[in-house]
């Protein structure tokens, strides 16, 4: 089903089931422990063998002495892999996947040096410690700061340009006559989810089964097939349950090509999980930003020039934080210029983790909104209001946005929160020793979709089954799709059963980029589409009016059951949903407002977040339950990215000093207070024939600078370099009284 | 796999005689011994298992108001017991600000004193430690320093104690009661630690196989037991190790301090009790000149080991705070987050 022109009435529209709040189908599963995970495929592979992985302990450099000895000769090793045994490997593929061990060659921490299989996991670990590595250590890059001044102009990062112009940028700034200039910092990030990479390698002759932990199906499938030199038909990956990913689950790591690599050798099953401090250093984070904001404005708050800089870094051949994108878009303005520069740095890899561009990009662009708005006198939402724009500010009002209630968000939310209490200048607002501030900051998520293709089968009893390599990583897809096909079918939603998380199955979108519920919802929806016409046909109706309600599709006052069409061994249909160019003529994105109160200890500096909302507007919301849920894991990350997170940098060696979950800290429970998220009506007609958009990151876009500004509002400390933790407002409160 | 022995001694005397064999180590609960051994930082060769040994796993109280802790004692049951809670609220406090539930529920009196420092350079074995590698060098020495220690620090070690129990049991005069192949000895807490100087691997007095077998407190610390605080500043609000802490605990008779107890946490390689600022507030009025100047002779020696200045400024702002809660009075319940030098309010909340 080609997508091309905006989306008429259709089944969806009915809402029996989609947009209601339905619990999720896979949740009995999961509480109860036989959701089965990537490294729990125990009736699949009885025999396997354990792998542990030995990373490299150094930043950069080389292998020089290797003693494997020990380790090979310590009880209950079957191989021990180095750069001396390793296979050959083919180029880079799909999903990032790079050779592992290919030489002496160590690129960055946590690199492969050895991979040791045993008997048991216990025997695997102890051998691996017992491999003795000397290095040649060679300097690295490994501090953005000091590698700013050598980042260059990258390539485009797949559509998304480096720069963009329009007007004159530096004239405009210069003639305006409100200026602000401020830069801002965000660290590296880990993504922190619970499930580590891990997987479980099975070798049928020549065909490859990997039971593994990923988002994208289909590119680990290719990726690995380049990476083994094989054809990707002989690769299956299945990934049925992801026990969280936000990104770091989208391409391929040394976890799921070194097992596929050691199986072959052995020709026995083979499995693996990352350690925790692994994760961090040996897969990707979100890397730090320097990023420089320059708006000009006019007295009365329109904003006549903005400029948005981003210096991040990355290794050779990585691509850059797209920090400045959502300022192509977010507001108006006569002149423009966006540009990222990237830096090669030998720290881990950088790559996607949850709303990648936006998330940091807007935890400094709405705070420097926030530092414009004071110099203007004028209130936050007022400014954000007065250069609200509904076309494309580079492109003109030949592109549209499909739909946009940034304002409408602005407007609820602060009616709701009761933003007319915040006093406008900083540090008035006690509560004991706490300072209170009030905060706002807006949201915009880039709306993106891929094609994606369902298989749906009605089965002689009636029920319909739902399959796609399509990935829920915990967000609800397996529901949302459940919801989809009963819709269309007029089925409950009990005679659904889905499947995913299988290559052997039709390629789905998978999940990332907030693109997985529409994307591949809408896939479901093509082959639910397909169905009904076959169905219509075979009973004899004209397609067109055909009404699938009730287990049964009637016409007039004729009707048939479903389980009466369909042939003993079932009836399937397949179908794609291929988007064509709405995206180009349309601006997309889902838009939100958070609104947060904090308190700021007067004496310790310690903020909490005492309240949390925030508000949008994402197009049809298919699960309000499941959205919610999105939109608190997000806010909850976004408090996280403000107050917390941070990988630190040992910039002498080259890794993340604090590699596990005691000391990388993420928000835990007692951080989050109540939350509150509202959802406006909005149906996208341009997004897809669901008329959704992505929701899945829109709730951490902008949350960081909503607790930002509001720890500004509470005690008139402005850091500009986040997180904020203590250590950074303190100097500047004053003297203990 | 890693092999090592591993043997559950029935009797005390058994588990010394076991442990006294070089390589070996007690096993408590395990809730840090046994990370430390999964990621290779430790690796004993035998390890004596005691958290079966009877007579270890009772509260005694004794009729002047003091108690005897067994080594074996949770920190959860310690610090939910009604009598000892009762009487030492800042302990009971500090037991219950430390890590989560599920660690508390596990994690042993014995273990909690002698867990290791949490110095991320210390738990990384590609990185030089002295006190994993004697003469190693310091990798946190030049790197990452903000949680490092202001106080009694060396040239070889810069790292602190991260536990909490321990900061108010020092201030409250703890007796560690130790039990080794010469018998039987009892050391004040106060002296069980070593500061690191040119041997950091060497962290207590402890002795080869010397067993810790109960922690006292003597009845006099019960006396404080009307304005007992411990605060703990965290960088989030549960389930963090302090960046610093501080147990206060006054005698006050019609405004007027008696007696004041202080020690601090998260400042150096030990729970760090400053008698000279005890000494400045005794005889003077509850109030924030006296706190203050308290503050200041606390920390009057405190210096960063890194970029960690920021710690001695917060070290004194928080003994102004622990210093004016505890002159306020204990809390008549324990307040929902416990130790937060935030949440004033006493709560029916459970303990995060
Ligand atoms: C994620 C995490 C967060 C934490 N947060 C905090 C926190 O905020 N505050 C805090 O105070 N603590 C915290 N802890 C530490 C926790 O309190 C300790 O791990 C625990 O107290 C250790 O007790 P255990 O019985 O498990 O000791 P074990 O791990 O069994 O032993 C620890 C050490 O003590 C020795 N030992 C044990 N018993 C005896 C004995 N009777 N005699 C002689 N030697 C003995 C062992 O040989 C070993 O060296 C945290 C731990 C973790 C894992
Ligand atoms: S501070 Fe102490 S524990 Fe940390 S690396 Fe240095 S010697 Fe080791």
């Amino acid at each position: 089903m080609d997508f091309n022109e905006a989306a008429g009435t259709n089944p969806i529209d009915q809402t029996r089931v989609v947009g209601h709040a339905h619990d999720r189908v896979d949740g009995p599963l999961k509480v109860s422990g036989r959701a089965t995970y990537a490294y729990e495929f125990h009736n699949e592979a009885p025999d396997a063998a354990y792998g542990y992985m030995l990373g490299a302990g150094i930043g950069k450099g080389r292998i020089e002495a290797l003693d494997t000895a020990a380790a090979e000769a310590a009880p209950g090793v079957l191989l021990v892999l180095t750069h001396r045994n390793a296979p050959e490997q083919g180029k880079k593929g799909k999903g990032s996947a790079r050779a592992q061990m290919a030489s002496a060659e160590v690129r960055n921490f946590d690199d492969p040096v050895a991979f040791v299989v045993a008997e048991s996991f216990e025997q695997a670990r102890e051998a691996a410690h017992m491999i003795r590595v000397r290095y040649v250590t060679e300097p690295g890059r490994f501090d953005l700061v000091a590698e700013r001044g050598n980042a260059k102009k990258p390539e485009p990062k797949g559509s998304t340009l480096a720069d963009t112009a329009v007007g004159d940028f530096e004239a405009g700034f210069a003639a305006a006559p409100v200026q602000l200039d401020v830069t801002y910092t965000t660290p590296d990030q880990s993504h922190a989810m619970i499930e580590p990479h891990a997987t479980l390698a099975i070798w049928h002759c020549d065909r490859l089964t990997v039971y593994t932990s990923n988002q994208m199906p289909n590119w680990a499938q290719h990726g690995l097939a380049s990476i083994l030199q094989m054809e990707p038909t002989d690769v299956r990956v299945i990934s049925r349950y992801i026990g969280g990913g936000f990104g770091s689950k989208l391409f391929v790591y040394g976890d799921i090509i070194i097992t596929a690599m050691a199986a072959r050798k052995l020709q026995r099953p083979v499995k693996m999980a990352l350690t925790r401090p692994q994760i961090f250093n040996h897969t990707s984070h979100r890397p730090a930003t320097i990023q420089r904001l320059r708006i000009g404005a006019t007295p009365d708050g329109a904003i006549t020039a903005i400029g948005h800089e981003v210096w991040c870094g990355n290794q050779e051949g990585g691509t850059f934080e797209t920090a400045a994108n959502q300022t192509r878009l977010l507001y108006a303005g006569k002149h423009r210029m966006t540009s990222h520069r990237l830096a090669v740095l030998d720290l881990p890899v950088g790559n996607a983790m949850r709303a990648p561009g936006e998330a940091v990009g807007l935890m400094a662009l709405e705070c420097a909104v926030d530092e414009l708005a004071e110099r203007l006198r004028m209130d936050p939402i007022e400014l954000r209001v007065m250069n609200d724009t509904q076309f494309d500010p580079e492109t003109g009002p030949e592109r549209p946005f499909s739909s946009r209630k940034f304002v409408e968000c602005l407007r609820t939310g602060a009616d709701r929160f009761g933003w007319a209490k915040r006093n406008p200048k900083p540090g008035q607002m006690r509560d004991g020793h706490w300072l209170i501030g009030i905060g706002v900051a807006g949201a915009i998520r880039e709306n993106l979709t891929m094609k994606s293709a369902a298989r749906v089968t009605l089965d002689p009893q009636g029920q319909v089954i739902v399959e796609s390599s399509m990935t829920d990583i915990g967000t609800g897809t397996y529901t949302v799709h459940a919801q989809i096909a009963a819709e269309m079918m007029g089925v409950p939603m009990e005679r659904v059963i889905v499947h995913m998380g299988d290559t052997d199955m039709p390629e789905a979108a998978g999940s990332g980029g907030s693109w997985g519920a529409n994307s591949s919802g809408s896939g479901v929806y093509a082959a639910c589409d397909k169905l009904r016409r076959v169905l219509a046909q075979k009973a004899g109706f004209n397609a067109d009016d055909v009404v699938f309600a009730g287990g049964k599709l009637s016409q007039g006052n004729r009707s048939v059951t479903l389980e009466s069409l369909a042939d003993p061994q079932g009836l399937s249909v397949e179908a794609e949903i291929d988007f064509g160019d709405l995206t180009k003529r349309y601006a997309q994105a889902s838009f939100g407002a958070h609104f947060c109160e904090v308190g700021v200890d007067l004496a310790t500096a310690e903020v909490r977040v005492r309240r949390l909302m925030s508000v949008a507007a994402a197009g049809r919301i298919l699960n309000p339950k499941t959205a919610r849920s999105q939109c608190i894991g997000g806010m909850t990350m976004g408090i996280g990215a403000a107050l917390m997170e941070q990988c630190v940098v040992d910039t002498r060696h080259g890794y993340f000093v604090n590699h596990d979950l005691a000391e990388y800290h993420v928000p835990v429970h007692a951080d989050i207070p109540d939350m509150d998220v509202i959802f406006l009506e909005e149906l996208d007609d341009k997004s897809s024939p669901l008329k959704a958009k992505g929701i899945g990151e829109l709730g951490i876009c902008g949350v960081g600078a909503a607790v930002a500004n509001a720890v500004y509002n509470a005690c008139g400390v402005r850091i500009r370099d986040y997180p904020l933790t203590l250590d950074k407002i303190l100097p500047h409160l004053p003297p203990m009284v | 796999m890693n092999r090592f022995d591993y043997i559950r001694p029935a009797t005390v005397s058994e588990a010394v005689a076991a442990a006294s064999v070089p390589g070996s180590a007690y096993l408590a609960a395990g809730t840090n011994l046994i990370d430390l051994m999964k990621g290779g930082v430790v690796r004993p060769e035998r390890l004596v298992d005691v958290s079966h040994l009877p007579g270890l796993d009772g509260i005694e109280h004794f009729p002047d108001g003091g108690l005897r802790i067994g080594a074996l004692v949770r920190n959860a049951d310690l610090a939910h017991d009604a009598d000892f809670a009762a009487r030492f609220p800042a302990v009971a406090e500090a037991l219950l600000s430390g890590a989560s539930p599920q660690l508390r529920n596990a994690a042993t009196v014995g273990g909690n004193l002698l867990q290791r420092t949490r110095c991320a350079y210390f738990y990384d074995v590609a990185s030089a430690c002295n006190k994993r590698t004697p003469g190693a060098g310091c990798d946190a020495r030049g790197g990452q320093t903000r949680l490092q220690a202001v106080l009694g620090w060396s040239e070889a070690c810069i790292a602190t104690h991260p536990s909490d129990f321990c900061v108010p049991l020092v201030a409250l005069d703890a007796i560690v009661e130790i039990e080794g192949r010469s018998g039987r000895r009892d050391v004040p807490l106060e002296s069980f630690y070593r500061l690191p100087g040119d041997t950091p691997e060497r962290e207590s007095v402890l002795e080869a196989g010397e067993l810790i077998l109960a922690v006292r407190l003597p009845g006099t610390a019960a006396a404080f037991a009307g304005h007992a605080r411990y605060l703990k500043v965290r960088d989030r609000t549960s389930y963090a190790f302090a960046i610093v802490s501080a147990a206060a605990a006054l005698q006050i008779e019609s405004g007027r301090i008696l007696q004041a107890r202080l020690a601090l946490g998260g400042v150096a390689l030990k729970p760090w009790r400053t008698r000279a600022a005890e000494d400045s507030m005794a005889g003077e009025i509850t109030g924030p000149d006296t706190f203050r100047r308290a503050a200041d002779i606390a920390l009057a020696d405190a210096q960063p080991s890194g970029d960690n200045a920021f710690k001695i400024e917060l070290a004194r702002r928080i003994v102004v705070r622990a210093l004016s809660q505890a002159a306020v009075g204990t809390p008549k319940r324990m307040p929902a987050l416990p130790a937060s030098p935030f949440a004033a309010v006493s709560g029916a909340i459970t303990y995060v």
